[in-house]
Order: C-alpha cells, then structure tokens, then sequence
C-alpha cells in the first residue's frame, strides 16, 4: 500500500489520461504498472510524472509498462534516436545483420510488431527491417 | 349462538396474528433495502436484494476480505433487521501482472536494451536487473523504459551514476 500511496499521483495521472486497461499491483517491494496510452504524449507524461516522484528512477520501486495504442500495424512512427541513424535489421535481435538505416527524426511506417521490443518497418525509400521499438514513437 | 362466539374468536386471532406480523417486521423491505444500500453504495460491483426481510448480496468484490467485511457491517448496522444476510457474493481477483523472472529469456533482451549504453553494465538475476556504471541524465529514462518493457520483476539503478 505505502508505493501506491508514493505514486499516488502517477496513478491518479494514469487513470484520468485514458488508460483504459490500467493494472497496477504491489509485487516483492515492487509496485508493477502496466497499461495501454491512447498515444505517445500520454505516455511520455507519465514518464515525467514518475522521474519527478522518483528522480532517475534510481529507486527501482516501479516497473512500468505502457503500450501506446496507436501503435497499429500500417501506423506511422518516428524514429527517437538519442542521437545518429537507426539500425535496421534483417530479424529481430542485435545480433541479427543491419540491412538499412532510418535517420533520427525521420518518419516510417510500422509494419508489424514481431514482438515487444522489435517491430518490423518499412522505410520511406522500400527498405524493410526490424527495428528495436523503443526508438521509434507513433506519430498522432 | 355458538357460531358467532367462533367467528369472535377467529376475528381475534386473526387480529393478532396480524398484529404479531407486523410487530415481526417493523420495517419493509423497501426501507431495509436503502438502509443496507448505504453500506453497499461504496461497492459498486454489489447488489442488494430484499424478500419479506431477508437481505440476499449478489454481484462481485476484489477479496475474501472485502466480502466477509461487507457481511459483517451490514448485520452491525441494525441488529434486529439485518441479522437475515444471505451473502451471494462472488470473489473475483484481478489477473496477476505478468513478470517475466526466467533469466534465460531476460539476458539476450537486455543485452539488446543496453546495446547502445555501453558505458552501463546491466545484470540479470531472478528477474532483477541491476544497472551500474555511468550514464549521462538525458539518457536515464530511455534506458529505464527500455529495461520496464521487459516486464522484469524490478530494475535496480542504486549503483548507477547519473551525470
């Protein structure tokens, strides 16, 4: 009960932005969040919401893990690299051959998600890949 | 004669037959209804139903707890009416969330998350990963997402130094 009552706010801020699925549950010391944001700003809110609870997030009292619906397949994403071009690959995994490259900001199309963490994309010049999902944001 | 001293005394019982019914259940069940419905009104997967004083619970609650505790203040709640509980309700309990604790599958995933974090060292074990090393601010929270979509069991950042 007491992480609940810590991410007071960032529970409240979930459940009044949409999210409709919202799951939250306190496991091993570890208040678990899960939950699907109608779109990525709804998303990168709670995030700030969370790193202003728990700055860094160095605590490691919160797992959370928000999908972003508009995440579709033939959706538009952009690419959030930190800085420099975005791998893409020929099968899901690091270890897979990079087959192409979408530069930071640039806008592709989602394709399917073959998993959590890589989505195959197809690149505004035809080039098809997979890349890791967590550098690239729906768009809308 | 004898005829209208048994009609008598048939009225009479009857009068008090009805009179004791009515001392039975000083309340009905209407009324009784919207007294339990005071309890239930923070419950709101709950329903209350009423039948010659005899209140029946139906619908769900998140716990065993919950149920037995609802139970019990409704019979505290009046004594002499309330005592007539049949409790109908059902414990639902939320799905678990999903933690993903097989370290055969977390490693090569976060091996894929950190690729592009090569001044942090992340190890996993029991579904905890542990994050140390160095990591410039503006990068915190694409690793920490990065780590949370793996569903692990927790991300442990204490020994990470944020610059």
């Amino acid at each position: 009960m007491a992480l609940q009552d810590k991410y007071k706010v960032l529970l409240d801020t979930a459940s009044a932005s949409g999210i409709s699925d919202l799951q939250y549950a306190e496991q091993d010391g570890v208040l678990q969040i899960r939950g699907t944001a109608p779109n990525a700003d709804v998303k990168n809110k709670l995030w700030d919401v969370y790193n202003q609870i728990d700055p860094n997030f160095l605590t490691g009292d919160v797992v959370m893990n928000v999908d972003v619906s508009s995440a579709v397949v033939g959706s538009q994403v952009r690419v959030i690299t930190q800085d420099g071009n975005l791998n893409i690959r020929k099968g899901p995994g690091t270890d897979q051959p990079i087959v192409g490259k979408a530069a930071k900001g640039e806008v592709i199309t989602l394709i399917s998600r073959a998993n959590d963490q890589w989505w195959l994309v197809r690149t505004n010049g035809g080039g098809e890949g997979y890349c890791y999902a967590q550098y690239l944001e729906p768009v809308g | 004669m004898n005829l209208r001293k048994d009609f008598m005394v048939l009225a009479v019982a009857g009068a008090l037959a009805l009179s004791f019914s009515a001392c039975k259940s000083k309340i009905s069940d209407a009324d009784l209804k919207a007294k339990v419905e005071t309890v239930t009104s923070t419950h709101p997967g709950v329903a209350v139903d009423v039948k010659e004083g005899v209140i029946t619970l139906s619908g769900t609650v998140g716990s065993e707890a919950e149920k037995t505790a609802l139970a019990e203040t409704i019979k505290a709640l009046d004594a002499k009416h309330t005592k007539n509980l049949v409790n109908d309700v059902i414990v639902e309990t939320a799905p678990p969330i999903t933690v993903n604790t097989v370290d055969a599958d977390l490693i090569p995933k976060v091996v894929d998350a950190t690729k592009d974090f090569p001044s942090v060292k992340a190890e996993v074990k029991d579904g905890v990963i542990t994050v140390t090393g160095t990591l410039e601010q503006a990068r915190v929270q694409t690793l920490k997402m990065a780590l949370d979509a793996l569903n692990p069991k927790k991300v442990d950042m204490v020994g990470l130094t944020v610059k």
